[in-house]
């Protein structure tokens, strides 16, 4: 049986999340126990294009496009919807960035990004379906898992 | 050179490098007769972390240019540093200088002088990242002794791990064909991503290995094993022992076969070996004035 879950008037819906990630979107938007808004977060939901996805909606929250970018890391396939009054005003493919400026801190304690307090700036490396980030200043690469806050 | 700092080798193509080499090469036949090209620029020698060979090269390479050299000074002067931002020393030096050699222990702050200085910086290493003007004169020793780089057999060896030194020589060498092989003890291997990186995008072949066989090497290049990077004395010292260069390791080695090392070395190369004809690294160290002066005099001529 599916799970039914309640239309949202006005936010986001975020679609095709790589399965088990969906915890980390939300974890990306700020969205914790402290959250007014009607949120759901169904997981491991059957997908014909995935096999397995997660979707996330939020009420009251339109995605800005440094978040997008963010969520396009840890979900290079997710959809972003923006409802409007019950309607889908706009439905997006996030896209892999080239470059995330002032995204992700840098996991390196020695980087001069973390001791100078300026703001970060990491190349897209992408190489292989998994890209690699790379820390202008320190030059170390990361993972998208290992950048996640 | 389409840069107009020297921070990291992975700004330089093969074309930047190899108009460096020849210049430095220009340089050093000259070198005798004196210069004046630089005549009154100051150049600014920053080490917030010490090293005094470094710095001594690149105070030697700017006043064979001519140029006036400053720096913190020998004793404790560095107040300025006391205290006051990094940001703000940058700002201040780069109101009093023409150019700025940048020595730090943190990673990127020679990428980030260079931002916010108007003049041209260069790295003189940060921390475990890069040391772009050591893997120049590196570079440059071995097109000197050997004629040439590519399809060259060199070894690596030692601690690959934590030397930034190996991991920007490697790229280098991957960058010019040479065929590289990487000998270091267990858990001192070089990190993945750099090999594989390399190999990616110059199609490099690396041989990664933890046996010392150095039969086929055309160009041994040693560097230091800590014992600090071991938990066990005892496994410390093994290795050490294993992986130090003597005449007992190079015997049926090619004859023409050259050792270097970036220097300082404590005792990873028996000292029977420096006056052997393979032993090159003097002459390596040497090779970092000509090589300097011609990044300096480089990036000067653009501003
Ligand atoms: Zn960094």
């Amino acid at each position: 049986m599916p799970l039914s879950v309640e239309k949202i008037e006005d936010g986001s819906v975020i679609d095709h999340i790589t399965a088990g990630h969906g915890l980390h979107v939300l974890a990306i938007l700020k969205i914790d126990e402290k959250y007014a808004g009607r949120v759901a977060l169904v997981m491991n939901v059957p997908s014909k294009t995935m096999g397995k996805k997660d979707i996330v909606k939020i009420e009251g929250k339109i995605i800005d496009e440094k978040t997008a970018d963010k969520i396009a890391v840890i979900a290079p396939h997710a959809t972003l919807n923006i409802i409007k009054k019950g309607e889908v005003t706009s439905k997006n493919q996030v896209e892999m960035p080239s470059k995330l400026v002032g995204v992700f801190k840098c996991p390196n304690p020695k980087c001069v990004t973390t001791t100078e307090k300026i703001e970060t700036d990491f190349e897209v490396e992408k190489r292989s379906e998994n890209p690699n980030m790379r820390c202008a200043y320190c030059e170390r690469t990361f993972t998208p898992e290992e950048l996640r806050e | 050179m389409k840069v107009g700092d020297f921070i990291s080798v992975r700004d330089l193509e093969k074309n930047d490098i190899d108009f460096l080499l020849d210049k430095a090469e220009a340089t050093e036949k000259k070198m005798a007769e004196g210069c004046s090209e630089l005549d009154g620029k100051v150049v600014a020698t920053l080490f917030f972390e010490p090293s005094t060979r470094t710095r001594l090269s690149f105070q030697t390479a700017a006043q064979r240019l001519g140029a006036k050299v400053i720096d913190f000074g020998s004793t404790s002067g560095t107040s300025m540093v006391k205290g006051e931002t990094f940001t703000d020393t940058i700002k201040i030096v780069d109101g009093y200088a023409d150019l700025l050699v940048i020595r730090h222990s943190v990673e990127g702050a020679a990428r980030y002088a260079a931002k916010v200085a108007e003049h041209p910086v260069i790295n003189a290493g940060d921390g475990g990242n890069q040391h772009p003007t050591q893997m120049m004169l590196d570079l440059y020793t071995i097109r000197k002794l050997k004629k040439k780089i590519d399809g060259l057999n060199v070894c690596l060896v030692g601690d690959l791990k934590y030397g930034r030194v190996m991991r920007s020589l490697m790229y280098g060498l991957a960058m010019y064909k040479a065929n590289v092989t990487l000998i270091s003890p267990k858990g001192l291997e070089m990190d993945v991503e750099a090999v594989k990186e390399v190999k990616q995008k110059f199609n490099a072949e690396i041989i990664e290995t933890n046996e010392m066989n150095l039969r086929d090497a055309d160009v041994l290049y040693v560097c230091r094993i800590q014992k600090e990077r071991f938990t066990d004395v005892y496994e410390a010292e093994r290795v050490q022992k294993e992986f130090r260069v003597t005449k007992e390791q190079i015997d049926g080695c090619k004859k023409d076969m050259v050792i270097l090392h970036p220097l300082p070395k404590i005792d990873e190369i028996d000292l029977a070996i420096d006056k052997s004809p393979h032993a090159k690294y003097f002459e390596q160290a040497k090779n970092g004035v000509p090589v300097r002066m011609a990044i300096i005099s480089e990036l000067l001529k653009k501003k």
